[in-house]
């Protein structure tokens, strides 16, 4: 059993080496697998990052009366955030506003001076409210147009936000799915080619198969060299694959990093270097093998 | 002792290569099939291979029905009946050793009896210093050599040739012919599949003519008359 083991690493290995040119391309192949599978990946993580970043920067504002007191708002607040939509509501007080207000308008006397002259301070105090998704700004701004509380509330800017948020809702969705479909689609595509290059390879060893059955090899000790080999294929192959994307990532990322709010694509290559290549070598190895296994079980058959 | 008892075998389109056929040899018998190309004989050879079972009718070697054996015994079987072919079926990525030890290893023997055996065979079948040439490396007659002593490895009861001459000159075919003779005088049964009339007729053993699937000559020192 160990001997027969033995035996199949050997002319697995034996046969990757003899058949260079075949290894050659197959491995070229599945390289492109793979270097296609960790773009759609990268992508995929870019692309979330992006949207994350989009929908921080969405929120509602609700506006309270001049006369409403701090403690009805901050009661409010707490109400607001035990709602399960809500991530994160902020407190801005009237004397914040004000600075805020004085701030933003350093450069505009004309503005500050006649804020001077007025006796009291007219801005309004509010709360800013974040939600978890962005399509759940409609039911929060429904809560807040209840009742109860329509007497505190002078005006909810989720009307004016509203088509804004929608669209970009839209975008959200539309981009998560749209790029899982194609990401999809391309994995299945570069997963075909690989197969039916290594049925190629199989292909031209039919004779030899044959040959190994007629001198009595049970279908485990044919089998088992082939399975070697094509498993060989996703290693060298993954480990190629990492050779290539090292550099790669190292001289792209300051360029990336430059027109996207992300941070650095390399770092983040390199912090999960041994988790992508573990990934690279599971798909690697797993279509390597399998796809060996069912071209040669072809010609296995009696 | 092979028989073959009333075995037919049709193939679609109601063809039949081997029809009725009905013959048996004892062991250690060296035994010609002859006939044109055509007549059955590789179909005869690869029904007793069990490549394919045959349509009707039943073989039988050393009394089992080669039929019942199941294709996990295939193998094994396999083993008893060496075989060798006209194109030689080498496996081209391994050197002449190596097409040798292959069959050993496949067999699951040890590392020391493969190291024993395999020179033996090889300089039995005079190829001791072209071991580790590669099939594209050797002459057709050297190949030949080397498909023979693969057949031979396992000490098999039968040898079966399907036309072992047929893309070997007249010098390399002797070589061939006197080595199965040699083969045969050590113990081990010989079919010998062929249609080149010469060989037939210098070899004086039994001759089993087939003409269009069925058998129409039976006869001990035979000559090739068809």
């Amino acid at each position: 059993m160990f001997t027969s083991f033995k035996r199949i690493i050997k002319w697995g290995l034996t046969n990757f080496w003899r058949n260079g040119w075949l290894s050659t391309a197959t491995v070229s192949i599945m390289t492109l697998t793979l270097l296609v599978i960790t773009v759609l990946l990268m992508l995929n993580v870019v692309a979330n990052v992006v949207l994350a970043n989009l929908q921080n920067k969405i929120d509602i504002s609700v506006y309270f009366k001049l006369e409403t007191h701090e403690e009805e708002i901050l009661q409010v607040k707490s109400q607001l955030e035990r709602l399960e939509e809500v991530k994160d509501v902020s407190y801005v007080s009237q004397n914040e506003a004000l600075i805020r207000f004085k701030e933003k308008h350093q450069d505009n006397p004309v503005l500050l001076q006649s804020l001077e002259e007025l006796e009291f301070n007219p801005l309004e105090a509010s709360l800013n409210i974040k939600a978890r998704q962005a399509n759940q700004y409609a039911s929060i701004n429904q809560f807040l147009e209840s009742v109860y509380y329509k007497d505190l509330i002078d005006k909810v800017n989720y009307m004016q936000n509203k088509d804004i948020i929608e669209k970009l809702n839209k975008i959200v969705v539309d981009v998560k799915t749209g790029g899982l479909g194609l990401s999809a689609l391309l994995a299945l595509i570069v997963f075909l080619v690989t197969f039916n290059s290594i049925r190629l390879a199989i292909y031209s060893s039919r004779e030899e198969i044959n040959v190994m059955k007629l001198v009595g090899a049970s279908k485990w000790f044919i089998r088992g060299p082939f399975f070697v080999e094509g498993v060989l294929y996703g290693l060298v192959a993954t480990i190629v694959t990492i050779l290539i994307l090292y550099p790669l990532f190292y001289f792209l990322s300051p360029k990336i990093s430059g027109f996207l709010p992300i941070g650095d694509v390399f770092s983040y290559f390199k912090v999960n270097l041994l988790s992508f290549f573990l990934l690279l070598l599971g798909i690697g190895v797993i279509l390597g093998g399998f796809s060996t296994m069912i071209a040669v079980r072809k010609y296995l058959k009696e | 002792m092979i028989e073959f008892k009333n075995v037919s075998k049709y193939y679609p389109g109601d063809c039949a290569a081997i029809k009725d056929v009905t013959f048996s040899i004892r062991p250690k018998e060296f035994v010609s099939i002859v006939g044109r190309s055509g007549a059955g004989k590789t179909t005869l050879l690869r029904l007793l291979l069990k490549e394919e079972p045959p349509s009707e009718g039943e073989i039988l070697v050393d009394g089992r029905n080669v039929k019942n054996i199941k294709s996990k015994e295939l193998p094994l079987y396999r083993r008893k009946i060496g075989t060798i072919f006209q194109d030689f079926k080498l496996l081209p990525n391994k050197t002449a050793y190596e097409n040798i030890a292959f069959a050993m290893e496949a067999a699951g023997r040890a590392e020391e009896d493969i190291s024993e055996d395999v020179p033996q065979i090889l300089s039995l079948v005079e190829l001791v210093d072209k071991a580790d040439n590669f099939p594209c490396q050797l002459s057709g007659g050297e190949k030949q050599r080397v498909a023979i002593g693969r057949a031979l490895i396992h000490k098999p009861d039968i040898l079966m040739a399907d036309e072992p001459s047929g893309n070997l000159d007249p010098l390399h075919t002797w070589d061939i012919i006197r080595l199965l003779c040699r083969i045969n005088e050590l113990g081990t049964t010989v079919i010998l599949a062929t249609h080149d009339r010469e060989i037939i007729n210098a070899l004086s053993k039994r001759v089993i003519s087939l003409d269009r699937g069925r058998v129409i000559r039976d006869e001990e020192n035979g000559r090739y008359i068809v």
